[in-house]
C-alpha cells in the first residue's frame, strides 16, 4: 500500500465517513486513493473554505471529527478562514493539506506554500509528514488532539511524495498516543467540588451561566437536572444555545450585547455566577470590571487557561462539563430560590424581546414563525450579522447541537456550508430525521452561495431563510447608533434574485414580501425534500435589540431604537420607554444594587435621559 | 492565580511535571520579579522544556510575538535528553500577562515543561565575545589587566584586534563592555542567559 492508501486506512480506523474537500495537484495520490474505495464519502465542495466550515458543521452537529482536505498553496490558504473559525469555537477539526514533493519544499515551486506555518497560531497542533512510515501515528495523534480537551483543529500537511510512496511493512494502527506534553483534561479534585457546593449553598442570587463546552460533550441532560435540582436559572452563549431548552421555566436565554434584559439584569444582580464551559468573552461582559460586580464565581472550564483570564474565579475548577456536572449533582444539595425566581418571571414578563411591528416584513417575526413551524426542533445554521442576532434571541432550539453558529471568529459564508456539513452528519445516521435550516443574510449568503452546487449534486436538502434587507445590517446598526448615519460600505443593492439563484442551481427559490405569506412558505419549505432557498424581503431598519454597546455595562442597555437607556429590573410597569416620570423614579429608588442610580439621576438632571 | 479575593485550597496533584496548583488551576509557578523594570514590569527568567523537533521555536517565541513581548534574550539547545530541548527566556513583563503567557504555553503541544525561575536559586550565566581595537602594546596589557581582573580570557590576538571570552551573569559582562568602550569595540556578541536551579532541584 501507498503512503495515501494508509491515509485512508488511519482515517477509517478513527471512524470517519465522510470528508469535505476539493482536488489538486499535491494531493491527486490521494484523491486516487479516494476514488478506489467506497468507505468514506468524499464530497467535492466548490471552494476549500466551504468545505472547511461544512466540516465544522459536521462537527459541531455531531460531536465527531470533521474531515477537511484541500490541495496545496491557494488550496491550503483557502482552507485558513475554516481553521481559524474552529479554532476560535473548539470545533474538533482535522484538515489535511497537500504539500509540493519533498524534494521541492523551499524552493517557491508552484502551488507552494508555508501552510504549516502560516497555520502555526491558528491550530491546536499540526504536522508535517516526513516519512510515510509516521502517517498511522500522526493520524491517530491529530484526531487525539482533536476531540480531547478543548478541542480544535489539527493540521496534517501531506507532501506529495509522501502519498506515494511504499509504506514499508504491515499496515498497523496504534492503540494509544504517547504525548508527554498534552495532558487533555483531570478530574476535578472533590475539594473544590465541595467548595463549589459551600457557595451554591450560601447563594440567594445564583446563575448558571453555560457555553458551548455544555454542547461539546454532550452535558446538556446533566445540566438540566441540575438547574432543577438547586432551582438555579440559566443564562446561555451564543454558542450554548440549545444546552439549556428554550422555554423552560428556568431558561433566561442568551446573555451580552444582545442578548434579553432580564439575562443581563440577573446577570448584573447575581451573588453567584456558575459558569461552565465560558471564556467570559467580550460580547458577554462589556467592561468587565463593571460587569456582574456583586457576584462570586464558579468557574468550570476544559481549558485551564481560561479560568481566571477574565474574571477572578473564587472556585476555579478544570474538568468537562459533564464530569464536573455529574459531580455537582452528587455532592450539591437541592435547594429552591423562590423569591429569585419570582423577581426574574417578573422581569421576564416586562422587559421580553420586542420589535416595532410596523412597516415592512420583519425578520424577527420571521424567526418567530420558523420558531413555530419546527417547534425548536430543527438545527439551525447561521452566518454572522443582525440575522444572526436575530437567530439567536428567537430560536429556541430545544436539543444540544442544535445552533451551530460562527461566534469567536465571526465569519461571513460560514452559515450555509456549515448547514451542509450538519445535514450530512445526519444522512450518515448520527442524527436521523433532523431538519437542518440555515439563517443567512444577504450579504453572509453571497460569501459562499457557490455551495448551493455541492447541495443539490449530493441531495443534501437544507433549507436557506435569507433576511435579505439589501445591506449589511450589522454594520449599518452601527453606523446608525455610533457614526451619525454617516453610511460607508454597507449599501448591497442590485443584490441578485435570490430565488431565481437558487433555480440557477436546480433548487427551489421563493421570494417572500409579506408577513401573510411567511408561514406557508416555510411550511411548503418543510414538505419540499430537496433544497429550498426562501428569499425574504425585510425592513432594513430592523435593528437588533436589546444592545449594550460594546465595553459598556448593563446600564447602558438600550431595549429600541429609541436609544432609551434602561435601568436593571426595568421601569416598572412598562418598558422600553414608555414608562412615565413617576415609574422612573420609582425604578431608580428601588433599585438595589450598584452605583448606578447616582449616574441616573445626573442623567435625568442633565436633561440626557429622553422620557 | 492571584488570591485577591480569598483562597481555596486544592488537592489536587500537578498535573504534569512543571505544574503548580493554585487554587485547584495547573499553572507555573508565580512570579515575584528580581529585577523591576517601568510600571509594573519586571524581568522574568523562563525554562521552556520543549520537544526537539522542527517548528518548536516558533510555536513559542509566537505566544510572545503576538502578545507583543519583546525577548530580552534566548538561548536553545538540546539537554541531557537528545529528545528534549531546553529554551530559556528572559523577557519582560507584569505578572499578570506574564501568567497569560505561561498559560498559553502550556497549551502547545510540544511544550513539555514551563518553569518560571523568578523565585530559585540559580546559577544564571552568558557568554559574551568581545573583539576590540588594539593597535599597541599598552594597550594590550592594559586590556590583558583587565581580563584577569574580571576573570575573563583572551581567546584571539592579532597585530589590530583582541577579543574577549567573558562569562558571568548579565551585569559582569555589562561591566567589562563598559570598561572595554574606553577602547573601540568592533564586535559584540552575547548568548543570552541560561540557568540551572542550584542543588537536587530540578531546573
Amino acid at each position: 500500500m501507498d503512503g495515501a492508501e494508509i491515509l485512508l486506512e488511519s482515517l477509517k480506523q478513527e471512524g470517519c465517513d465522510t470528508l469535505f474537500g476539493i482536488s489538486g495537484g499535491a494531493i491527486l495520490p490521494i484523491y486516487d486513493a479516494l476514488g478506489k474505495q467506497s468507505d468514506i464519502w468524499s464530497i467535492l465542495t466548490r471552494h476549500e473554505q466551504g468545505a472547511g466550515h461544512m466540516a465544522e458543521g459536521y462537527a459541531r452537529a455531531t460531536g465527531r471529527v470533521g474531515l477537511c482536505i484541500g490541495t496545496s498553496g491557494p488550496g491550503a490558504t483557502n482552507l485558513v478562514t475554516a481553521i481559524t473559525d474552529a479554532f476560535m469555537d473548539s470545533t474538533p477539526t482535522v484538515f489535511l493539506s497537500g504539500q509540493v514533493a519533498s524534494p521541492n519544499i523551499g524552493k517557491d515551486a508552484f502551488q507552494e506554500c508555508d501552510i504549516f506555518g502560516i497555520t502555526m497560531p491558528i491550530v491546536k497542533h499540526s504536522y508535517m509528514v516526513k516519512n510515510t512510515q509516521d502517517i498511522p501515528r500522526i493520524v491517530k495523534e491529530a484526531f487525539h488532539i482533536a476531540r480531547t480537551g478543548r478541542p480544535g483543529p489539527v493540521l496534517i500537511d501531506i507532501p506529495k511524495d509522501m502519498g506515494e510512496r511504499e509504506f514499508q511493512g504491515a499496515f498497523e494502527y496504534p492503540e494509544s498516543v504517547t504525548l508527554r506534553g498534552y495532558q487533555p483534561d483531570a478530574p476535578a479534585a472533590d475539594e473544590q467540588i465541595r467548595a463549589a457546593a459551600k457557595l451554591i449553598a450560601e447563594a440567594k442570587q445564583p446563575i448558571l451561566y453555560v457555553g458551548n463546552g455544555v454542547n461539546s460533550v454532550d452535558a446538556a441532560d446533566e445540566l438540566l437536572a441540575f438547574a432543577e435540582k438547586i432551582n438555579c436559572p440559566v443564562t446561555t452563549t451564543l454558542l450554548g444555545r440549545g444546552a439549556f431548552p428554550g422555554g423552560h421555566a428556568l431558561a433566561l436565554d442568551m446573555l451580552g450585547m444582545h442578548g434579553t434584559a432580564y439575562a443581563n439584569w440577573a446577570m448584573h444582580e447575581s451573588d453567584l455566577i456558575i459558569a461552565i464551559g465560558v471564556r467570559f468573552d467580550d460580547r458577554v461582559t462589556g467592561n468587565p470590571k463593571q460587569w456582574a460586580p456583586n457576584a462570586k464565581v464558579i468557574h468550570v472550564d476544559i481549558d485551564p487557561a481560561e479560568l481566571g483570564k477574565i474574571r477572578f474565579a473564587q472556585v476555579p475548577i478544570w474538568g468537562d462539563a459533564k464530569s464536573v456536572l455529574n459531580q455537582f449533582l452528587e455532592v450539591v444539595p437541592a435547594k429552591t430560590h423562590h423569591e429569585w425566581n419570582a423577581r426574574l418571571d417578573k422581569w421576564k414578563a416586562d422587559a421580553p424581546l420586542t420589535y416595532e411591528k410596523e412597516g415592512k416584513l420583519k425578520p424577527q417575526f420571521v424567526l418567530q414563525e420558523l420558531q413555530k413551524a419546527t417547534q425548536g426542533e430543527a438545527i439551525m445554521t447561521t452566518d454572522v450579522g443582525q440575522h444572526q442576532m436575530f437567530a439567536a434571541q428567537y430560536y429556541n432550539p430545544k436539543h444540544t447541537r442544535s445552533f451551530i453558529t460562527s461566534g469567536g471568529l465571526g465569519t461571513m459564508g460560514y452559515g450555509y456550508p456549515a448547514a451542509l456539513g450538519a445535514k450530512v452528519g445526519c444522512l450518515q445516521g448520527h442524527r436521523p430525521d433532523t431538519d437542518v435550516w440555515c439563517v443567512t443574510g444577504d450579504g453572509s449568503f453571497q460569501m459562499n452561495l457557490q455551495e448551493l452546487a455541492t447541495g443539490v449534486l449530493y441531495d443534501i436538502p437544507v433549507k436557506i431563510a435569507v433576511l435579505n434587507n439589501s445591506s449589511l445590517g450589522m454594520v449599518r446598526q452601527w453606523q446608525k447608533l455610533f457614526y451619525s448615519k454617516r453610511w460607508s460600505g454597507i449599501d448591497l443593492a442590485k443584490c441578485p434574485d435570490f430565488a431565481k439563484v437558487a433555480e440557477a442551481y436546480s433548487a427551489t427559490g421563493v421570494t417572500i414580501t409579506h408577513e401573510d405569506e411567511v408561514a406557508d412558505a416555510i411550511r411548503e419549505a418543510q414538505k419540499n425534500p430537496g433544497t429550498v432557498l426562501l428569499n425574504f424581503l425585510t425592513d432594513a431598519e430592523a435593528d437588533v435589540y436589546p444592545m449594550i454597546p460594546g465595553g459598556k455595562s448593563v446600564h447602558e442597555m438600550v431595549v429600541d431604537g429609541s436609544g432609551n437607556k434602561i435601568p436593571v429590573g426595568g421601569w416598572g410597569k412598562t418598558h422600553g420607554g414608555n414608562g412615565n416620570v413617576a415609574d422612573i423614579k420609582e425604578a431608580l429608588e428601588t433599585a438595589t444594587s450598584g452605583d448606578y442610580a447616582g449616574e441616573w439621576n445626573d442623567d435625568l438632571k442633565a436633561g440626557q435621559l429622553k422620557i | 492565580m492571584s488570591n485577591q479575593n480569598g483562597t481555596t485550597p486544592s488537592n489536587v496533584p500537578p498535573q504534569a511535571p512543571g505544574l503548580e496548583m493554585q487554587n485547584g488551576v495547573p499553572t507555573i509557578v508565580s512570579a515575584a520579579g528580581v529585577n523591576v523594570m517601568s510600571g509594573n514590569e519586571k524581568l522574568h527568567t523562563i525554562s521552556i522544556l520543549v520537544e526537539n523537533r522542527p517548528g518548536v521555536l516558533a510555536r513559542v517565541s509566537h505566544v510572545f510575538a503576538r502578545r507583543g513581548f519583546n525577548l530580552e534574550s534566548l538561548a536553545v539547545s538540546r539537554t541531557e535528553d537528545h529528545t528534549v530541548s531546553r529554551i530559556t527566556i528572559v523577557v519582560a513583563g507584569d505578572d499578570e500577562a506574564f501568567k497569560q503567557i505561561g498559560n498559553q504555553l502550556l497549551k502547545l503541544i510540544d511544550v513539555i515543561k514551563v518553569i518560571d525561575h523568578t523565585n530559585d536559586n540559580l546559577v544564571g550565566r552568558e557568554l559574551a565575545l568581545i573583539k576590540v581595537r588594539v593597535d599597541n602594546a599598552a594597550a594590550r596589557a592594559e586590556i590583558k589587566q583587565l581580563a584577569d581582573l574580571f576573570r575573563a580570557n583572551v581567546v584571539a590576538v592579532d597585530p589590530t584586534t583582541m577579543m574577549l571570552e567573558v562569562a558571568g551573569k548579565a551585569d559582569k559582562v555589562d561591566a567589562v563592555t563598559k570598561m572595554l568602550e574606553q577602547h573601540e569595540i568592533l564586535e559584540l556578541v552575547r548568548t543570552g542567559l541560561v540557568v540551572l536551579a542550584r542543588g537536587e532541584k530540578q531546573t
